[in-house]
């Protein structure tokens, strides 16, 4: 190969590397791994985690421990599928295009959207990214959102905002909710209002009215949605909303420590053209055949550069793939039994916490999977007493706001069973 | 083949849930969904079929020879996804207590420093969910860095180069900062007498790829770093072609102060059809209190999440990163170890030895040893038979390979942009060049057979325009429209026409 090239060292091939940059040692990596040393390294590593196999975990807060299919793994281990990369060349990745659209309906289909695109990173940076699309869509440089939003949106939406030229307002809570008059004051001038369903805390916010209040002041509303909750709680395109984002985790993927994951961003149809990321649109090959290519490909920033929606490549197709598989194999009745089935678990576990004396933080409210709880003492020792029964009990939710320093989170999901519950109860009774 | 709607049958379903006796929450009328999502209905089997038949119209790195250039489409060895789904790592909820995730903090700390040691920085950050998300959480350091210093109106301006990929315009945009381009030279570097020109105390930084999206290293680089340097300015290494240098020659060493790496390029994270990825950013030390919380830090035995970084930009992406994509890079990682290097220099030569093989039937812009990638033009192709860059990737899909990046980078017409890596054995090589040498000719003797390619797969060449003005992105279900009837339009506006 040297004599085919015409130089007769592999060095030569480096020539054009000045010698003032070039790297003088070895690289300190540590020696190379055989298959079976590097596998028993990481064996090791990840034994000392405690993951949801070895302790009933009640944790959620944005990532949650709903049951991923077999199906899932099958198909995201076809090496056609997983080792490809963006579709770029349409004839030669019908697969991923395909299921991309399929994708697409289906979360078009959840949020009551015309249009979604091929995925976002996770559930925060699409929120940011429809801070973008609506302070162009508007031309105004203010966005709302509600506190009890995910903290962690809103710190990416606020990491965002300065080189976007964004200024970003927050709106409190009110017992765990959304006040529609307070979110109709913020929203004057406001580009677009981001608020949560359900939010944070679990609680079912007045989605409706909240849309209102931002469509009042001609703000785009946006919905931050669970993908898991739609099929017994209403679409957000159904209430007024012009955008609908969210984190996609529950649906089809592992907790894996936070990712990777799939944010979703869907909108009206008068946005697409503003969309960021990548679109799959159906078009005929030269047959006359149905096939399917990257559309509106004028949006991106490979041919638009500088003045591009986003600068977006790389998403998180395989891990969207996975949710769309979860959901067919679900189907609209699954999904709507999962909903009932996490609802009915966290109800009563909410109750027979309540009887235990570990009250609801929001008694008045009605919640989805989620809801807060007041321990009765500093919810780091309340998590770290009930660790020591087995049980991780839930988000102290003191880390984010202030005066709930004795609050937990608690999310229960359909892999949580009634005993489950009873054992939580153990855990958390004074 | 049909879409998973067009086989769905009302009623069927791919799998039960458990039921519990419970009493039934109720959600308030107001919010309670009516009408279902029109989900699939299947069961099980003909979901796994419907997902089978898919991948095979599918093509990845898996299949078959994937030379997109920029892309880094090397293997994907199979341990690091079985490693991925240990259960210590696929069911570690990102909020569990410190002291029981151990053992992830450490893989995290383990492999920021590793990213410190090919880089040749000092500090890590591997929140970035992609690289070009790494870009824009550059920049935004760099705003925050230049704001500290009581420079931040001042320093408006981002120069690029005109060979940069397309996200580091965009990020620039969206980063607040203006934009400037740089062009290049005639052997392929950097301009240095434009960049001199442009540099001055407006400048924020520059970014850019080293080896270029031309492949080719910048025999300048010492110089283009002192330019910057000496105006105040920050330098920024799009890591994205970081597999050509791993231990041969460090981007801190070249004087960039941040960096970032596409971990599903240079370190194998498989890239899914468009994703994951990672794009961890590394910086120089005076950039470190500027980097995203929380941080991952050692202290003595023990890892541990640092919020307390009063300086940071804030947050790009929840939690720590993606970590799947974490555990796969640090095993590819820690399989090499110092032979990195080895890797490196294997993609260097495997690109060489194909562009030796390729130089006399297509035209090469730049005629410099190339690093692990080169562009090629079919320019002389196009003029003398009428055949694109375009044609002859589609005539590559019937001799079974991925075709290469075409029409990028930009300054080079009719680009076809090829990167072998290192993992593909010289038949392979061999293989390809024969094809693409073969339909040289074929571009002479018989041009119809490439523009009508390819031949061999699942649908004839797609109609792209057709697509951007219908915009049929989601199945209509009873009313989807119709596409035929959108391609006879223009034959019967002309013949509206002619009437």
């Amino acid at each position: 190969m040297l004599a085919a090239i015409g130089v007769s060292t592999v060095e030569e091939l480096f020539r054009d590397i000045p010698a003032g940059v070039r790297f003088g040692r070895e690289l300190d990596l540590g020696p190379p791994l055989s298959e079976q040393e590097l596998s028993r390294h990481l064996e090791e590593l990840a034994e000392r985690n405690v993951d949801s196999s070895k302790e009933l975990s009640f944790l959620g807060a944005g990532i949650y421990d709903h049951y991923v299919p077999a199906v899932v793994d099958t198909v995201l281990q076809r090496g056609e599928l997983l080792t490809a990369y963006t579709p770029y060349q349409p004839e030669m990745s019908q697969g991923v295009l395909q299921a991309i659209f399929e994708y697409q309906t289906v979360i078009c289909e959840l949020t009551g959207m015309d249009v979604s695109n091929a995925s976002g990173y996770d559930g925060t940076t699409v929120a940011a990214d429809a801070c973008y699309v609506a302070k162009h869509a508007t031309g105004r440089t203010k966005v709302v959102v509600t506190e009890a939003t995910n903290p962690q949106v809103r710190q990416v939406v606020k990491t965002y905002a300065p080189g976007f030229g964004l200024e970003v307002v927050q709106v409190p809570h009110r017992g765990g909710v959304t006040d529609p008059d307070e979110l109709r004051r913020a929203a004057t001038d406001a580009a677009c209002v981001i608020f949560q369903q359900p939010n944070f805390f679990g609680c079912l916010e007045p989605a409706p009215d909240l849309a209102a209040a931002a469509n009042d002041a001609e703000a785009i509303a946006v919905a931050h949605v669970d993908p898991i909750s739609l099929g017994v709680l209403e679409a957000p395109g159904a209430y007024g909303c012009g955008m609908a984002i969210g984190e996609g985790q529950g649906a089809g993927n592992y907790q894996s420590f936070a990712g990777p994951h799939y944010g979703f961003l869907a909108a009206r149809k008068e946005f697409i053209r503003r969309m960021p990321g990548r679109i799959v649109g159906e078009t005929l090959d030269s047959a006359g055949e149905r096939g399917f290519v990257l559309t509106l490909q004028t949006r991106e920033q490979h041919i638009r550069r500088e003045k591009a929606t986003s600068n977006i490549t790389t998403n998180q197709t395989l891990l969207a793939l996975a949710g769309l598989v979860h959901l067919s194999w679900l189907g609209p009745q699954g999904l709507r039994e999962v909903g009932e089935t996490c609802m009915s678990l966290a109800a009563y576990a909410q109750s027979r916490l309540a009887e235990a004396g570990v009250e609801s933080s929001f008694p008045e409210r009605t919640t989805f999977k989620e809801f807060a709880v007041r321990t009765g003492r500093n919810a780091q020792d309340a998590i770290r007493s009930a660790r020591e029964r087995g049980v991780h009990p839930g988000y102290a939710l003191g880390r984010d706001y202030q005066g709930f320093d004795d609050a937990l989170l608690v999310a229960v999901t359909e892999r949580r069973t009634p005993a489950d519950i009873d054992r939580l109860v153990e855990a958390l009774a004074p | 083949m049909k879409l998973i709607f067009e086989k769905s049958q009302a009623g069927r379903r791919g799998g039960e849930l458990p039921h519990y006796e419970l009493p039934r929450a109720k959600v308030p009328d107001e919010l309670r969904r009516e009408t279902p999502p029109r989900l699939p209905e299947l069961a099980e089997p003909e979901i796994v079929r419907h997902f089978t038949e898919l991948s095979t119209r599918n093509f990845g790195i898996d299949t078959g020879f994937y030379p997109l250039g920029s892309c880094t489409m090397k293997y994907n060895p199979r341990v690091n996804e079985r490693l991925a789904m240990l259960p210590g790592f696929r069911d570690l909820h990102p909020y569990q207590d410190e002291d029981a995730s151990q053992g992830a903090l450490e893989l995290m700390w383990r492999l920021q420093e590793a990213l410190i040691e090919v880089s040749g920085l000092h500090a890590c950050s591997l929140q970035p969910a992609a690289g070009s998300q790494g870009e824009l959480t550059g920049l935004m350091l760099m705003r925050a860095y230049f704001a500290d210093r009581g420079e931040g109106e001042q320093r408006d301006t981002i120069i690029t180069a005109d060979t940069a990929h397309g996200t580091n315009p965009a990020s620039v945009t969206m980063a607040g900062y203006k934009l400037a381009k740089v062009e290049t030279d005639a052997r392929g570097n950097v301009d240095v007498a434009h960049l001199r020109e442009m540099a001055d105390e407006r400048t924020a930084g520059l970014m850019l790829t080293n080896p270029s999206t031309l492949g080719l290293f910048d025999e300048h680089i010492e110089e283009i770093a002192t330019i910057f340097h000496e105006v105040g300015a920050l330098l920024y290494y799009d890591g994205a072609n970081l597999n050509a240098v791993c231990g041969i020659s460090r981007p801190g060493d070249m004087g960039f102060d941040i960096v970032h790496i596409n971990l599903h390029k240079t370190f194998s994270q498989p890239h899914g059809g468009g994703g994951p990825g990672g794009g961890p950013i590394v910086v120089r030390d005076k950039l470190e209190p500027f980097l995203p919380v929380p941080a991952v830090v050692r202290d003595g035995e023990r890892f541990r999440l640092d919020h307390d970084r009063p300086k940071s930009i804030g947050k790009v992406r929840g939690f720590t990163g993606p970590f799947g994509v974490f555990v796969r890079s640090y095993a590819y990682i820690r399989s090499y170890g110092p032979r990195l290097r080895e890797m490196s220099e294997v993609a260097v030569l495997n690109a060489n030895y194909l562009l030796a093989r390729l130089r006399e039937a297509y035209d090469l812009p730049y005629d410099r040893l190339a690093m692990h990638e080169f562009v090629l033009s079919a320019r002389s192709l196009k003029r003398e038979h009428g055949i694109t860059a375009l044609d002859v990737a589609k005539r590559l899909m019937d001799y079974g390979f991925h075709p290469p990046t075409i029409y990028f980078p930009l300054v080079v017409p009719e680009a076809l942009m090829i990167e072998p890596t290192e993992t593909e054995a010289k038949e392979t090589l061999d293989e390809f060049a024969d094809a693409m040498l073969a339909i040289a000719r074929e571009a002479a003797d018989d041009p119809e057979l490439l523009r009508e390619a390819p031949h061999a797969r699942p649908v004839k060449r797609l109609d792209e325009v057709l697509a951007a003005k219908r915009a049929i992105v989601q199945y209509g279900f009873d009313q989807h429209p119709d596409l035929s009837d959108a391609r006879a339009e223009p034959r019967q506006l002309e013949a509206q026409k002619g009437a």
